[in-house]
């Protein structure tokens, strides 16, 4: 179900959160609202989810104005970023939670509440409390729990925040695996770029309140509008006035052609790429990456002076 | 070493002396004469019509406090209102308050010539030296303790999981029910412990609004002074103990409570 909002704008006291926000999340995609902390990311997800009433502009959910409506009653599944246990209920209790406020038959939620189970490989976890589940597994319960009454919309605020980097990275790639299979529009908020672009069809990248570019993450990356969108989805490195990606900087052993002269500074082997921090003549620091094959063939060492070329670099005004 | 031992030694001697001696030599008095004086001294008509008020006080104001102070510590924790910060400040005033100027005000309010007592006299309504003013002195001077019991969990537990529930499709009355009230339930239990405890031992206002009269407005604690003052030492013991076992058996509701809130209150996200 398509989530849509229009020009919404919401400030906590002098503070703008959200400036004048539009942005739309096809049917069935997921997207990823994207931003350095403070960029209003979390309160967009949270005035789609109703828990925050925006000061201007309206939601839509499934083409339906939902500005007005309860979180109740928005159909709206939420995984919080702290997951927001009920500490005081099992797991199983914990999942169950949405269907039995419904009232459905007990052998109707325990059958949904072991499919979930199974879904986010929490069987045989059941009657733990959440005090005693790891925080991956911690995650992985809010999302059943979430899910369990299907929800149109699926809304994630910074889902793998509090988890460190190995058990992020399953994560994400089991979250991609289950998108897939329920097939759920998902918004997630994240401030890890490589997270948004692994995961999402599409990125809305915020600062600051406002919209800053939306796109498929390959867009973003090659066709950044501003400089703020080129430094946040990718390492940049700046030649003169141009902004550089550093894998696409050459390193010359001779003048021919050469945008300018730098002094290596450092080698840094990073196992697959080799980064070679330079100095220029001015003093200004550039990074450049290069394949391992590459630096082994220019043989360089701290303390060489070598010649660097841009082979794609963008200006903005 | 030695200054551990020092301060362990220092802090249960002080303990001893303050605190346990003076109750042991009551309980040491009353029984002084075998179980029999002690017996007959608690089930003259006026012990036991000293309890039994006692307890009915006790049992109206409990509940009242604990859902009102509930109500209040939600109101200071979740709703941004104005003047929040005085109603904060001002729920500890029964704390900071001498009872016996609580039941003076009461007195100054219900007297005959008093605010609202002129009018309630003609209306027929006795509020002094009868329940309604001893329920109110009660009221008043056990009202801060389920507030400041609930109000730091409430802040500790935060909005999540009731926001959780929100969008799991839960009304705010069922989050309350299913959510709310059991993350504060050892809170509330503990309150209503503490309370219970200051109901059954208050004196100073409602020794002030009752008239003590013998047999129809005297609470258990007022038996107390009164048999002593007429040199019914027994009497006075006995209600004694029957008031401190009535202390060490919420003390000990209390232990039993705590552990249980350490082991599920503190369960963390």
């Amino acid at each position: 179900m398509a989530i849509e909002t229009r020009n919404v704008t919401k400030r906590f006291g002098d503070f703008v959160a959200l400036d004048d926000v539009s942005i739309t999340a096809q049917s069935d995609s997921l997207t990823a609202l994207l931003g350095p902390s403070g960029s209003g990311k979390s309160t967009l997800l949270r005035v789609i989810a109703g828990l925050e009433v925006p000061d201007a502009g309206d939601v839509f959910i499934s083409g339906k104005e939902a500005t007005a409506v309860a979180p109740q009653k928005r159909g709206v599944g939420f995984v919080f970023q702290h997951y927001a246990p009920f500490k005081h209920m099992t797991v199983r209790e914990n999942v169950a939670f949405a269907l039995k406020i419904r009232h459905r038959p007990r052998t109707e939620v325990r059958a949904r509440v072991d499919e979930l189970l199974e879904l986010v490989q929490l069987t045989g976890l059941d009657r733990r409390y959440p005090a005693q589940l790891s925080g991956g597994q911690r995650q992985r319960m809010a999302l059943a729990r979430a899910l369990a009454p299907e929800p149109e919309v699926l809304l994630l605020d910074e889902p793998f925040g509090a988890l460190d980097a190995r058990v992020r990275k399953e994560l994400r790639a089991w979250l991609r695996r289950l998108h897939e299979e329920t097939h759920t529009t998902t918004i997630l908020v994240t401030h890890d770029q490589e997270e948004a672009m692994e995961v999402a069809d599409e990125v809305v990248l915020m600062a600051k309140g406002r919209v800053e570019q939306v796109g498929p993450p390959s867009e973003l990356y090659e066709r950044p509008a501003n400089e703020f969108v080129m430094s946040f989805v990718g390492p940049v490195t700046r030649l003169a006035e141009a902004y550089v990606r550093p894998h696409d900087i050459e390193i010359l052993l001779s003048p021919d052609g050469a945008d300018a002269e730098a002094m290596v500074e450092r080698i840094v082997h990073l196992g697959f790429e080799v980064r070679v921090e330079l100095v220029d003549a001015e003093g200004e620091r550039l990074s450049v990456q290069l394949t391992r094959e590459a630096a082994a063939e220019l043989e360089l060492a701290a303390g060489d002076v070598v010649w660097v070329r841009a082979r794609r670099t963008r200006v903005f005004a | 070493m030695i200054g551990r031992y020092l301060v362990r030694f220092s802090a249960l001697g002080y303990v001893a002396v303050i605190l346990v001696a003076p109750v042991a030599l009551i309980f040491w008095r009353a029984f002084e004469h075998g179980l029999g004086p002690f017996w007959a001294a608690i089930t003259t008509p006026d012990a036991l019509h000293a309890l039994k008020l006692t307890l009915e006080l006790a049992v109206v104001a409990v509940p009242l406090n604990t859902a009102f102070g509930i109500a209040c510590a939600i109101a200071i924790v979740r709703y941004r209102m104005p003047g929040g910060g005085l109603v904060n400040a001002i729920v500890d005033l029964p704390l900071a308050l001498s009872p016996v100027v609580v039941g003076l005000s009461l007195y100054l309010l219900y007297a005959r010539d008093g605010w609202f007592g002129g009018w309630l006299t003609r209306h027929g309504v006795q509020m002094l030296f009868a329940y309604p003013a001893m329920l109110l002195a009660m009221l008043f001077i056990s009202l801060p303790f389920v507030v400041r019991e609930v109000v730091p969990v409430l802040r500790e537990i935060g909005i999540d999981q009731e926001e959780a529930a929100a969008t799991l499709g839960s009304s705010a009355f069922t989050t309350f029910r299913k959510v709310t009230i059991p993350a504060i339930r050892w809170a509330v239990t503990y309150g209503v412990v503490l309370t219970t405890a200051r109901c059954l031992g208050e004196f100073g206002a409602v020794s002030i609004v009752s008239g003590g009269i013998a047999g129809r407005t005297q609470v258990l604690t007022q038996y107390v002074q009164a048999s002593y003052e007429n040199f019914n030492l027994t009497g006075a013991y006995a209600a004694s103990v029957v008031l401190a076992g009535l202390a060490i058996a919420t003390l000990v509701a209390m232990t039993i409570v705590r552990p249980k809130e350490e082991r599920s209150g503190n369960r963390d996200a």
